[in-house]
């Protein structure tokens, strides 16, 4: 990563329209995904999930809950993977943490004043350091989309870089929170300045703004991640999150994934779904690929 | 370089539209007067699935005798019914053919996918939905044609002789039937010879529909039956769409008639990449444009004219979306590029291939397995090529794309113009007052800006040039069936 040599034009950001994006996205709604190939993707889904609970009313007990649901998805049905991660506010690191221990699920924390990123640095940096030194194996920040729609670009690009490096070895994702960015063309250019500050991820929201993610921005997003890797040779993940509720949503993201970037992101190393129900969704499908029958919502369990 | 391998290992399965709900006869006779009658040659021919090579249905060729009875039940069902038909009942019957079209789109879809190749996935979202919306805005206009000319006093021609292509074969009967019977006209209609079965299914539709025997008549038969419909004394307007060869002999053989006519014939159009464009979005756009529907299409983008300085990055990104194409079974919901129509449309394609590579232009394919049987061809592009090329002149009708490189505006408006055709072109740019300075320069009948390949029935659509004259569609339709 240190050695990138490569400098960020802020005029030269690729234009984006709007049409042609839907249009793409309209030959990937079309696809049709049966067998085999539907369960080999509704397991991959599944793989890829960062199970999520960012409420007020979070508790300990409630992460416990939350973990516990991570590590036996659906244990009625043996073979299945485990989600990737458990993406919880910073104070919940360490519980999250010691509930995992000895699993190879990873513990994200948002931080730097997540969802809005109104405060001072200083705060932001305190906020990551808290999730870091908790544990925290992935950090999920946000921009400040005040700054980004002044023009202050190079603010929130040092802002990212900053967190990076307090990010030590935490991989982090930063939130564009495209629900606020208004346009595509945002979206491209706040992709760029993320990616260019040293992000390992990028990632579309918050869950707190509406629209969360849709497939367009995904789109958007996985285009400005395949230019960056055809400039350096170095890969960036996505994550969409928010709104990403049913099985069969999730399946054109991994879709649209492996017609934009191939199989080399094609694993949750580089893709995650942030989301809260997701996860029973895809359990449904599959227990229906795999017997033949819808069961009731009951019959998995809810953290 | 960095390479990005998009050939997953994560495979479609197969996923292939059911072909058990679609209803078709071994045998289908001409449909004439309202009628099923045998040819008088008693000859028939068979129509084929071009991706299994099997016989689908064998086809009635009409003969002289068999175009004159068609036209003498037109011109009957002109005198006696249709043209003394209070115009808002005739639009009663259009938006009723348009409903039935919509009620068993799911049939014709299966249908027009196994006789003419192309992927479900367009006939089923594409061809069949456009079908309906050409009736049903024409039977909009049927009694508000006072209106669309006002004080012309407007009266329809009399009998249509219409001859329609194999690239989209129910589509195109939309585009000639429906503005025809909307101003009052009557028909003589014969699909292509490889792709009769969707027409010949809306004869079944337009019997249902209950309208008036000899209104519309479809009879089937190869270019000595359309010669006849062309040559038939009593025949007021002839409509073709095809071939600019054909064309001209059509043009040809009612010079010095009363014969009114209108032909949409070939095309090879540019699209043009500038620099500033979106260019993601672009390369969507090439796609969309020449290989959809196998590059059987009229108006495709076949010539590609990319800004020099964003060449290199427009090409990386054309190849890396062209291998996430899939070639294969049109019935598989899933295929982006089907079968070619025909082995003889697939002999040309190919000798195409052979000319591109023998002018020294550099061949690029797609890697992606081709089914045994059947007709087929990989999405190809060709660089390194020139205007000189007869890969860049002539109209190949397949999924070939030539490539150029072009340095300003003035340089690509030449090159766009420097061809006997003149039917569409695209413009891609961010820009606004460069797309219209464009569209303004550029001889072409329908100019796409930042998209290709859009059809509306509402558009005028028709060429300049030899790509041929008149205007199918939108209020311009009306009038090549009305004296004003």
């Amino acid at each position: 990563m240190s050695n990138k040599k490569v400098i960020l034009d802020y005029n030269a950001t690729p234009v984006i329209d709007q049409v042609g994006v839907l249009d793409r996205i309209d030959r990937i709604t079309s696809r049709s995904l049966k067998k085999d190939a539907k369960m080999h993707g509704l397991k991959l889904a599944l793989s890829m999930i960062d199970l999520t609970t960012l409420e007020g009313a979070d508790t300990t007990k409630k992460v416990v809950q939350l973990c516990n649901k991570a590590m036996h998805l659906h244990d009625a049905m043996p073979g299945l993977p485990t989600v990737a991660a458990v993406c919880v506010y910073p104070n919940f690191v360490e519980t999250a943490k010691k509930t995992l221990k000895g699993t190879k699920i990873k513990v994200a924390s948002v931080a730097t004043a997540f969802p809005a990123g109104q405060s001072s640095r200083e705060v932001k940096l305190l906020d990551t350091k808290l999730a870091v030194d908790s544990g925290a194996d992935e950090v999920d920040m946000v921009i400040s989309r005040g700054r980004f729609h002044e023009g202050d670009y190079n603010f929130v690009f040092d802002e990212i870089a900053v967190i990076k490096e307090a990010c030590g070895k935490a991989r982090l994702k930063v939130i564009l929170e495209t629900g606020e960015l208004g346009t595509f063309d945002k979206v491209r250019r706040a992709s760029d300045i993320a990616i260019y500050a040293g992000a390992d991820f990028i990632k579309t929201s918050t869950g707190k703004i509406s629209p969360a993610a849709t497939l367009p921005v995904t789109s958007v997003m996985l285009e400005a991640i395949k230019d960056y890797y055809y400039k350096t040779g170095i890969q960036v993940g996505m994550k969409p999150a928010g709104g990403i509720s049913n099985a069969k949503l999730a399946l054109q993201y991994l879709l649209l994934l492996k017609e934009t970037l191939g199989d080399a992101w094609l694993t949750n190393e580089w893709f995650r779904f942030g989301a809260s129900s997701l996860a029973n969704d895809v359990l449904m499908q599959i227990v229906k690929q795999t017997t033949g029958i819808y069961q009731s919502k009951d019959y998995f369990s809810k953290d | 370089m960095t390479k990005i391998n998009l050939n997953s290992t994560w495979e479609f399965a197969p996923s292939l539209e059911s072909t058990d709900h679609i209803n078709l006869k071994k045998q289908y006779e001409l449909f004439i007067g309202g009628k099923w009658v045998k040819p008088s040659s008693g000859k028939y021919f068979d129509t084929v699935n071009p991706a299994t090579e099997e016989k689908l249905a064998s086809i009635a060729e009409a003969n002289d005798k068999d175009v004159d009875k068609a036209v003498k039940a037109a011109r009957k069902a002109y005198d006696e019914v249709w043209s003394k038909m209070p115009a808002s009942e005739r639009g009663k019957y259009i938006y009723r053919i348009a409903r039935l079209i919509q009620e068993r789109a799911r049939e014709f879809a299966v249908i027009e996918t196994l006789d003419g190749g192309k992927p479900i996935r367009e006939a089923r979202d594409i061809d069949v939905p456009l079908a309906a919306a050409h009736f049903f805005y024409y039977a909009g206009w049927a009694d508000k044609l006072d209106y669309a000319f006002p004080n012309r006093n407007p009266v329809p021609l009399g009998v249509a002789g219409q001859i329609v292509p194999w690239n989209f074969p129910l589509l195109m009967v939309a585009w000639k039937i429906a503005p025809a019977l909307a101003t009052g006209n009557t028909v003589v209609l014969k699909p292509a010879e490889t792709t009769p079965l969707t027409a010949l299914k809306l004869a079944e539709i337009i019997q249902e529909a209950g309208l008036p025997d000899g209104v519309v008549n479809i009879i089937t038969g190869a270019g000595a039956t359309g010669a006849a419909i062309v040559n038939h004394e009593d025949v007021n307007k002839i409509a073709f769409t095809g071939s600019t060869g054909v064309g001209k002999i059509i043009q040809n053989a009612i010079a010095g008639t009363h014969k009114k006519a209108t032909l949409e014939l070939g095309g090879k159009a540019a699209n043009i990449i500038f620099e500033d464009a979106a260019l993601d979005q672009a390369v969507e756009g090439i796609i969309n444009g020449i290989y959809f529907n196998q590059g059987h299409v009229c108006c495709a983008g076949s010539r590609l004219f990319v800004q020099e300085s964003v060449y290199d990055v427009v090409m990386r990104k054309l190849k890396d979306r062209m291998s996430s194409l899939v070639v294969g079974n049109p019935l598989d919901k899933n295929t982006d590029i089907g079968a070619i129509n025909s082995k003889e449309q697939l002999n040309i394609i190919n000798n195409y291939l052979k000319i591109g590579k023998a002018e020294g232009a550099e061949m690029y394919q797609t890697e992606c397995s081709l089914p045994k049987k059947g007709y087929w061809c990989k999405p190809t592009l060709f660089t390194g090529v020139s205007q000189s090329n007869r890969i860049v002149q002539e109209e190949i009708f397949g999924p070939v794309l030539a490539v150029q490189t072009f340095r300003t505006v003035a340089e690509v408006i030449e090159k766009a113009n420097n061809t006997p055709y003149g039917l569409s072109a695209g413009v891609w740019t961010d820009k606004g007052s460069k797309l219209f300075n464009m569209t303004s320069q550029l001889k072409a009948g329908v100019i796409w800006g930042n998209t290709f390949n859009k059809f509306d029935p509402s558009s005028p659509f028709g060429g300049f040039k030899e790509s041929g004259f008149g205007r199918e569609g939108g209020l311009h339709g009306l009038k090549a069936y009305l004296k004003v």
